[in-house]
């Protein structure tokens, strides 16, 4: 392709518009936000044609360089492309952990060899990875990790548990941080990447409050994993862990405009005002309730202007882009917010569980609700982002500087 | 930070180095102790209209530099920083708004050269009551062979003691609340019948009430249209607005800087106060909100250089969320601070008062999140 500079955008965006129409199937026009079901991929030949297609041009991860298979797009070329698949109602299948945190980490942090044999199937969508971090007694405190890896000269001897693996029982592959020195805490820890079909390795699904398993206990006895699957340095892990979980907050936050698992779109007024009514100048018609979506939209739209400003400011290099540290905190909450006030605005028809009373948004609902209370816990908990801000931004004294180290 | 041109980033540079220099908190300090009634030091006024911060949005034929208002927002929030009293942001951006996007070029010539020359403090008399409700007009001006008789009394007039010229809403025609019947006048403050009492207020700027009796003024007073002044008169708030929240966001950045000194270096229990997890979440709550305000406060005065349609809603927006911040960001350094943040001799309780004030200008809280709902149609 081209090399589309700032003056040939349009053109670019023309090619893209053609594309699209050609490639996108129209059975799936707006259905992005219903294939979020514990990431099962549908078996309907239209959807994976749209992966196919999506993955041969390498716009599912449309700035990844073109060596691996990405779309080899500019930032500027990438958000064109966004905009365009929004008007016509085209959505990305590809994603996933691949694409959101261990891509671009990997391309990062990985030497060649592993970029040219790990990337290019995350481009394609035809492996999937999952992320071992967390162990039970490693949650906030993550650097106190156990897994234990040993040398064994020509490979790799894994031993432990991890928990809160997302989606293990479909993955192909695992990042995970294993503990290679047991003498130091943060500089003990490695960088490893597992084939989940190694003997010794076992997934259990763990059951949530929202009736949803989309986390697994995953276990590891005896799994020998060759010596070339150490991405970095023996006992870097930890630096690389730091980046991605950066990938994964920046992610995370994303779903401060809706929130995940909420079928209801648009405006939470718009929904208010359909359930609760509305008085005879068209306000919403529960004062206490309308005080508190507006705080809602409020805080939502000065989130998506922190957004659009911190991208804004990344492109200029204008200096250090404060803005990011404190999205992941303020998108989380715009999402468990809503799910609130989506809960409390459906009333009694937003707390069916189950059956054919209730509307699949409304069921969606609730469980989107439940699900949601992990935003604030995962990827960092509230408490830790609070931490990092205190100490990385405002540069306040670690309390915890005694035993970190 | 908004991204800046490279003119802006000098503005800002200066403004930054101007007001550290010449315009500290200890300036303003100086200037509330003396009681003048101007409220402000007409010397550092002089030199900020010497340096063009008086022209910033004015148009250059008329001895301005049409430099938009995201750029006059940046001088504010310099000023807000040091709690800088000025009528820069009374007339050079609100006064002056309203002569431009309302005025006849006879207008437009009268006063927006002096305007940018810091000659002349053009202020709006907008307020009646304790509360900004800007549709509620009693001040009545009406229709005589020669123009108008104006009478009523406005409040809460910033700068009111200071100015030269009012931009006055008044109601020639309509109900008391109603949009419709309200009309703009360019007032002289030295008109016969014009009598002004200065405002003694907590954050000691120079606000006044000014009564109009039986003033008479000619057809040319009129600003605007007749009757239909509404949107006149909403297109100047929101100017306003916009540039008060820049100035609120400068104010509670630097209240938040100081009260993050003040944890790096205050002893107890044998270490920083800042060492302390509880505090630290305080600060970080307020770190996250001023980068959520910053934003809602830029897109504002962006939306208003580039005519965006959004201008009302991104306008409430700002003003909501930035006062909302202040607010917090001033309470927090007066607690984190201690007994110290209670004596007059710390700067806490100048942003405090300052904040109040600031909040409840051109509407406060929640006159705005109000707005911002009606608006999108809920």
């Amino acid at each position: 392709m081209a090399d589309f500079g700032g003056d040939d955008l349009e053109t670019f965006r023309a090619e893209a518009r053609d594309w699209l129409s050609a490639n996108f199937p129209a059975s799936l026009k707006g259905k992005g936000a219903m294939m979020y079901n514990e990431g099962v991929t549908p078996s309907n030949p239209d959807f994976k044609a749209w992966v196919k297609a999506m993955g041969d041009k390498g716009w599912g991860v449309p700035t990844w360089p073109k060596a691996y298979g990405g779309g080899g797009l500019s930032t500027a070329q990438a958000r064109a492309l966004q905009q365009e698949m929004n008007a016509v109602g085209a959505w990305s299948p590809i994603g996933g952990m691949g694409v959101m945190m261990f891509g671009p980490t990997l391309l990062e942090y990985g030497n060649e060899e592993q970029k040219q044999r790990h990337i290019p199937p995350i481009v394609r969508a035809e492996l999937r990875w999952c992320q071992g971090f967390s162990e039970p007694g490693a949650g906030s405190d993550l650097a106190s990790l156990q897994t234990k890896c040993e040398d064994k000269g020509d490979h790799w001897l894994v031993n432990g548990q991890k928990i809160w693996t997302s989606g293990a029982q479909w993955a192909d592959w695992c990042f995970c941080l294993v503990r290679t020195d047991t003498t130091k805490k943060h500089e003990g820890i490695s960088f490893l990447l597992i084939d989940m079909r190694t003997p010794g390795v076992e997934t259990r699904p763990i059951r949530l409050i929202s009736g949803n398993s989309p986390f697994c206990e995953t276990f590891f006895t005896d799994v020998r994993v060759p010596k070339e699957n150490l991405v970095g340095p023996l006992g870097g892990g930890w630096t690389i862990a730091k980046r991605l979980l950066q990938h994964e907050r920046s992610g995370l936050a994303g779903g401060g405009g809706g929130g995940r698992g909420n079928l209801f779109t648009g405006p939470i007024s718009e929904l208010a005002k359909a359930y609760v009514g509305v008085d005879t100048v068209g306000r919403i018609d529960d004062p206490d309730l309308r005080s508190r979506v507006i705080q809602h939209e409020i805080d939502a739209k000065a989130f998506q202007l922190t957004a659009m400003r911190s991208m804004a400011e990344a492109k200029s290099n204008s200096g250090p882009n404060t803005a990011t540290s404190i999205m992941k905190n303020a998108g989380t909450k715009v999402a468990q917010d809503r799910h609130e006030l989506t809960l409390e605005i459906l009333g009694a028809q937003g707390l069916g569980w189950e059956g054919d009373t209730f509307k699949a948004e409304e069921l969606a609902a609730v469980r989107g609700w439940l699900g949601g209370k992990a935003y604030t816990i995962y990827g960092g908990s509230a408490e830790i982002q609070n931490n990092i801000i205190s100490k990385r931004i405002l540069d306040l004294p670690d309390p915890l500087a005694a035993t970190n180290h | 930070m908004a991204v800046l041109t490279e003119e802006q980033s000098m503005l800002r540079d200066a403004a930054r180095t101007w007001t550290r220099e010449k315009s500290p908190v200890s300036a303003f300090r100086k200037v509330r102790d003396s009681g003048a009634p101007l409220g402000y030091d007409p010397a550092a006024f002089a030199e900020m209209a010497e340096m063009g911060w008086t022209g910033v949005i004015i148009p250059e034929e008329y001895g301005g530099s049409d430099f938009g208002y995201l750029s006059l927002g940046l001088i504010l929030e310099e000023t807000g920083r040091t709690l800088t009293a000025s009528p820069i942001l009374s007339s050079a951006l609100a006064g002056a708004s309203a002569i431009i996007l309302g005025g006849t070029d006879a207008q437009k010539e009268a006063w927006l050269p002096k305007i940018a020359a810091g000659e002349v403090v053009a202020t709006l008399a907008i307020d009646e009551g304790a509360h900004h409700r800007p549709n509620h007009v009693a001040v009545s001006a009406s229709a005589t062979d020669a123009g108008y008789t104006l009478s009523g009394t406005k409040t809460f007039v910033l700068d009111g003691m200071a100015a030269s010229v009012f931009v006055v809403s008044a109601r020639t025609d309509g109900a008391v609340d109603g949009k419709f019947g309200i009309s703009l006048f360019l007032v002289p403050a030295d008109a016969k019948g014009v009598s002004r009492k200065a405002l003694k207020l907590a954050d000691s700027r120079g606000a006044a009430i000014v009564t109009f009796d039986n003033v008479a003024l000619g057809a040319d007073a009129l600003l605007g249209p007749q009757n239909e002044g509404w949107d006149l008169l909403e297109q100047t708030l929101d100017r306003a607005r916009a540039g008060l929240s820049a100035e609120m966001l400068g104010s509670a950045v630097q209240a938040f800087e100081t009260t993050l000194d003040y944890l790096k270096t205050r002893v107890q229990f044998g270490q920083v106060i800042g060492a302390f997890q509880a505090l630290q979440h305080r600060a970080a709550k307020m770190f996250t909100d001023l980068e959520l305000a910053r934003s809602c406060v830029e897109s504002a005065l962006t939306a208003i250089d580039n005519n965006a349609p959004d201008v009302k809603e991104l306008v409430s927006l700002a003003k909501a969320k930035m006062g909302d911040t202040l607010h917090l960001v001033s309470n927090e350094m007066v607690q984190m601070h201690g007994g110290i943040g209670m004596t007059d001799a710390h700067d806490a309780g100048l942003y405090l008062k300052r904040a109040r004030a600031a909040e409840a200008t051109y509407g406060g809280q929640s006159f705005h999140r109000d707005r911002f709902a009606r608006l999108q149609g809920y």
